[in-house]
C-alpha cells in the first residue's frame, strides 16, 4: 500500500456523544483546532474549514460523503478555494467507538498526492489537534495547538 | 505514558516503526521480511507497539494492515521534548563557547 494513506488513533475519556459534538461544533473546534467547522452536516453538503481569528478565511472545504452520528463522518479535503497551489482533494474518515470508559478516536485520512502541501499539513497537524482535542475534553483547556515548534 | 518509552526501548521496534513510517499499511508478512527474526518473534513486538497506540492495526478481508500512529510520539514530544528544548540548546551553546574559548581564546 502506498504512503498516502495516514492513520491516527487517539482514545479520549469523555462520552462519545461529547467527542462527536466537538468534532462538528463550531464553538469547540475553534478552542482546540482554532478553525470553526462549518456545514448543514448532511451527504452531499458542503464543508468549510474557517480560520477562527478571521471567519471570511476558508482554509479548506469540500463535501460530506458520509454523516452518522455519533459514529461516523467522512469528509472530502479540498484546499481552500483561492490556493495558489491547490492539492487534489483527499478523504479523512473519522470513526469514534466507545471502548470501556473512553472512546476510541480513529482518522484515516486518504487519497492524498504523494509530496503534496496537504500530505505535509495533515501529518503535521492531525496529532496536534487530536492531542489538543483529548487535553480540551479532559481538562477543560485545550493545547496550544500550533505552536511553532522550536526545530 | 511508561509504555510509550517501554515500546520505543527496543532497537527492533524501532525498526518495525521506521518500516511502517515508510511503507504504511504492510502485513505481518510484508513486516517479517528484511526481519532477521521469526514470525513469531515479530508478532510480539507488534503486540507491544499495539498496546502502546503506537502500531495500529485495520482488517481488511483477511488481511491485517499495520500502521504507525504517530500521535502518542506527538504526546511525548509535547510532554517531554519541547519544555526542555529552549533551555538544553542555550546550554549546548554555552557549553560550546566555553570549550572554544579555550582552545583560541
Amino acid at each position: 500500500m502506498a504512503d498516502t494513506e495516514f492513520v491516527h488513533v487517539i482514545y479520549i475519556a469523555a462520552p462519545q456523544q461529547k467527542v462527536w459534538d466537538a468534532l462538528i461544533q463550531p464553538e469547540f473546534t475553534r478552542q482546540y483546532w482554532e478553525a470553526e467547522n462549518i456545514s448543514e452536516w448532511k451527504p452531499g453538503a458542503t464543508w468549510e474549514h474557517r480560520d477562527a481569528r478571521d471567519p471570511s478565511k476558508v482554509k479548506m472545504t469540500g463535501k460530506v460523503v458520509e454523516f452518522t452520528p455519533p459514529n461516523r463522518l467522512v469528509l472530502m479535503w479540498n484546499d481552500s478555494p483561492g490556493a495558489a497551489n491547490p492539492s487534489p482533494p483527499s478523504r479523512a474518515t473519522i470513526e469514534l467507538e466507545t471502548v470501556d470508559t473512553m472512546v476510541r478516536l480513529r482518522v484515516t485520512h486518504d487519497q492524498l498526492v504523494p509530496g503534496s502541501s496537504m500530505l505535509k499539513g495533515i501529518s503535521n497537524g492531525w496529532p496536534r489537534v487530536l492531542s489538543s482535542l483529548k487535553t480540551q475534553l479532559e481538562t477543560g483547556k485545550p493545547l496550544p495547538t500550533w505552536v511553532k515548534a522550536a526545530v | 505514558m511508561d509504555i510509550v518509552f517501554k515500546a520505543l526501548a527496543d532497537p527492533t521496534r524501532r525498526k518495525l516503526l521506521d518500516r511502517l513510517y515508510d511503507n504504511s499499511g504492510l502485513t505481518l508478512g510484508q513486516l517479517c521480511e528484511q526481519m532477521e527474526m521469526s514470525r513469531q518473534a515479530v508478532t510480539q513486538h507488534l503486540a507491544v507497539l499495539e498496546a502502546a497506540n503506537l502500531v495500529h492495526v485495520m482488517r481488511r478481508g483477511r488481511e491485517k494492515h499495520h500502521y504507525l500512529n504517530p500521535v502518542p510520539i506527538h504526546e511525548v514530544y509535547d510532554r517531554w521534548v519541547r519544555k526542555f528544548e529552549k533551555r538544553g540548546l542555550r546550554a549546548l551553546t554555552d557549553l560550546k563557547r566555553q570549550i572554544e574559548g579555550e582552545f583560541h581564546g
